[in-house]
């Protein structure tokens, strides 16, 4: 394994202080228990908007603290849900008396720790589970859908929704809009080295790759001969497109991200392709995203989101944002 | 006789050496169908637990096991964290303030740990989950009548089989179920570690 960093036991907090170092005018960092929050916190009257999960995943979700996004973020072990005591120091530090929303992914682990995290919380604290990832049958045989890239853009518009006033109920509502029309999915080219582990998370054959894969390197439910650019966006995008469904005439957010490890240039060359798919379908893609926002280490592979706009949600996604990872309007 | 507070921190020094030694291959067994964090995250939580058992006395058994309970809840996250926090804490519960613990207490205690884990977790037997390796031990620790160390024995034996029928199991619950089909001819490692833990307070029993 070769990777920059000096003790595997400590890569996290060890990132966080450079995070703190690179980023002190919009974020401060707590570390027993660790919790990044917004450098202005906590803002009087605003709902808290508060997520977590594994590192790793990074930016996702530290580099979304910051005005008009996350008031906080709980970075547990790379790959692992933080523990209940991260989330309810960040409830209490972001205290701003209009309550807490909690932006959990669908994972076993981030749902309890969360959902004990509620139980210890002093102030209101509501959850929103994201579940977007259409690679996994949502029945009752598995854990349902995981949280994936939409995770991003409910973050960014719910943020927005809190930074314009929204009370705790109406930012839970939209929450719930913007999971009821975000679809995912992801392929990955190579395996990631988790540090504490020290080898690959799966084995890949050169010329194969793993479609419908999460973001804590778990292999996916399909391996198949890795083929063209153009066959792999219609490998992720088909079964988006069918899930919702999405129509011919729905306005979309076409978010187009990267694991880690793939460079920007297969990115937009990615990115060109899914938009050329989705104009022949008559779908008009209003708003887009392109870049490494929501990672898997240093995976090579990519993944598609899609979210169906309303106008609100364009307003909200355009409205000003000051974060480390997204920037605009300020 | 039964078990005092400083048994239950002997029986839990010992299960924290048993994590350590298992740590890897809890790692591979979770890399297989999971994550791979099963095994960090629980040596992450046992580490955390012996230093505090190093400066902390709890007075009773079931102050102990609060301890064990709010040091792997705050330390372990994942799955794990949760699970075996509230399995502690409610063993913790479920033993009061008994200076001692008899076999009864003992069989109590499990009882409430898996209704912990269940209401927690929400998983059934056949889910290829820690239940699979807890319901049979809970069983196995009412039937058998005799020392704590003969109970804690049974309850680790039925565990370990337990343990194995996972085996050939397509989980339903956690992240092997991502999985489906594929899940199916690896041990599980929540299941794994249940075992191992509960051979060990069962070996600390027969030694005390």
């Amino acid at each position: 394994m070769k990777k920059i960093i000096n003790d595997p036991e400590t890569v996290v907090q060890d990132a966080l202080r450079g995070m703190q170092a690179a980023h002190s005018d919009l974020l401060s960092v707590h570390y027993d228990p660790a919790v990044v929050v917004r450098a202005d916190a906590p803002v009087q009257g605003k709902v808290a908007i508060i997520s977590g999960g594994g590192s790793g995943h990074e930016p996702l979700h530290g580099g979304f603290v910051g005005r008009g996004m996350l008031d906080a973020a709980c970075p547990g072990a790379v790959f692992t849900s933080p523990t209940p005591d991260q989330v309810a120091s960040a409830v209490s530090l972001t205290d701003g008396g209009a309550g807490a929303l909690l932006i959990v992914k669908n994972y076993t682990g981030d749902v309890m720790n969360f959902e004990m995290a509620g139980e210890l919380a002093e102030s209101e604290a509501r959850s929103v589970v994201v579940d977007d990832d259409v690679a996994v049958q949502d029945s009752l045989y598995t854990a349902g859908r995981r949280g994936v890239g939409g995770t991003v853009l409910l973050e960014k518009i719910v943020g927005a929704a809190a930074d314009r006033g929204d009370d705790l109920a109406s930012c839970e509502a939209l929450a719930q809009r913007v999971v009821g029309a975000v679809r995912s999915m992801g392929l990955a080219l190579t395996a990631c080295t988790v540090p504490h582990v020290g080898t690959p998370s799966f084995e890949l054959a050169d010329d194969e790759m793993e479609i419908g894969i999460g973001i804590h390197g778990e292999p996916g439910r399909q391996r198949v001969p890795a083929g063209s650019a153009s066959e792999m966006v219609s490998a992720l995008l088909d079964p988006i497109l069918a899930d919702l469904p999405f129509a011919s005439g729905d306005r979309v957010l076409l978010f187009t991200n990267s694991m880690g490890g793939t460079p920007l240039i297969e990115l937009y060359l990615a990115h060109g392709i899914a938009e050329q798919l989705l104009a022949d379908r008559g779908i008009t893609v209003e708003r887009r995203l392109v870049g490494p926002y929501i990672t898997s280490l240093e995976m090579q592979g990519m993944s598609l989101t899609l979210l169906r706009l309303d106008d609100e949600m364009i307003s909200l996604w355009d409205a000003p944002v000051h974060t480390p990872a997204l920037r605009w309007g300020v | 006789m039964g078990c005092t507070a400083a048994d239950v921190v002997a029986a839990l020094r010992l299960a924290a050496g048993v994590v350590q030694e298992h740590r890897d291959e809890l790692v591979r067994l979770d890399q297989a169908i999971g994550d791979g964090d099963h095994g960090e995250n629980l040596r992450r939580g046992f580490t955390a637990l012996l230093s505090r058992l190093d400066t902390e006395e709890p007075a009773s058994p079931g102050k102990v096991l609060k301890l064990v309970a709010t040091t792997l809840i705050s330390t372990v996250g994942g799955a794990a964290g949760p699970l075996y926090g509230t399995a502690f804490l409610r063993a913790s519960a479920a033993v009061g303030d008994l200076a001692e613990l008899d076999c009864d207490a003992i069989a109590r205690a499990l009882q409430a740990a898996l209704d912990g884990v269940v209401a927690r977790g929400k998983a059934v037997v056949g889910d290829k989950t820690m239940v699979d390796a807890l319901t049979p031990a809970v069983a196995a620790a009412e039937s058998v009548d005799g020392s704590v160390a003969a109970v804690l024995s049974a309850a680790a034996d039925a565990a370990a089989e337990g343990a194995s029928s996972t085996v050939p199991m397509v989980a339903r619950k956690g992240r092997a179920s991502y999985l489906g089909e594929r899940s199916a001819g690896h041990l599980d490692p929540g299941a794994r570690s249940t075992a191992l833990l509960l051979r060990a307070l069962a070996d600390a029993a027969a030694k005390a």
